[in-house]
């Protein structure tokens, strides 16, 4: 598993776990930069093939460059519905406050 | 480096994943691998939500916008030899623009085919699987360890998948 929170998969067990600090959906990396991909693939295959042990866990180097832009970059253009109604139950707790 | 696994998500949502009572599988799960990397046929999944558009239908986010509390739990299958403007992403939860450019930062099909052509890989799988991330609220993946998870292991086994890659988003 090639991953943004290898922590959860540690958590949960998961057998190989390679841990990249890249946004959510990109996990493997930026759009049309098949070398990036191809590196994050290569480790992923070298940690299948070097694993021993189950639940093991490994963390990529990589940084992905302007992570204050993606930390809201990877959202979508709207709030997903469960959101919409978390924001909107928040604002009323406040409203009665 | 350790990855910071919440580097990603405002306070509140971190907090929530850090508070996720989560089991860890008892016993633990592993099969070593049985053949060297060049020999073996890899299968890919990921839940970013594509799927082939005229061949299966998107999964269903209208009736998550009816009912925010459920997600479609249901898989697409994804061919190996699939083209970038043949696929579509549904997925209320992600920016979908980039996947929109290249499946590859989720489902590395191409980068895959690459590995086989150079004998770097026994081979690529014909069939590749997406789910749907969003499982529900409170979380439900009853459905993928009970149904659709079981299904598509079944079918990987009858391709001759010896490994699969995992790409959650």
């Amino acid at each position: 598993m090639v991953t943004a929170m290898p922590e959860t998969g540690e958590r949960l067990g998961v057998p190989r776990i390679v841990g990249v600090e890249f946004p959510f959906g990109h996990t493997l990396g930026h759009a049309g930069d098949g070398e990036e991909q191809m590196k994050v693939v290569r480790d992923a295959l070298r940690v299948l093939r070097d694993a021993r042990q189950p639940n093991t866990v490994e963390h990529l180097p990589y940084e992905w460059p302007d992570v204050e832009r993606w930390k809201q970059g990877w959202h979508p253009s709207e709030p997903a519905p469960i959101i919409a109604w978390l924001i909107e139950q928040r604002r009323r707790q406040a409203a009665e406050k | 480096m350790v990855v910071d696994s919440y580097k990603w998500l405002p306070g509140s949502f971190a907090n929530y994943y850090r508070a996720l009572p989560l089991q860890k599988a008892d016993p633990l799960p592993w099969t070593p691998l049985a053949k060297p990397i060049e020999e073996c046929r890899f299968s890919l999944v990921t839940s970013a939500g594509l799927y082939v558009k005229g061949k299966e239908p998107p999964f269903d986010l209208e009736r998550e916008r009816q009912d925010p509390f459920w997600g479609d739990p249901t898989y697409r299958t994804i061919p190996r030899d699939v083209k970038q403007e043949e696929v579509g992403v549904a997925h209320l939860h992600i920016n979908n623009a980039d996947l929109e450019a290249d499946i590859n930062i989720v489902l590395p099909v191409h980068r895959f085919l690459e590995l086989e052509a150079a004998g770097e890989i026994g081979s690529l799988a014909p069939t590749h699987y997406s789910f749907m991330g969003y499982q529900g609220y409170p979380r439900n993946t009853d459905e993928w360890e009970n149904h659709y998870g079981p299904e598509m292991a079944a079918r990987m086994k009858e391709e001759g998948v010896d490994a699969a890659l995992l790409t959650p988003v």
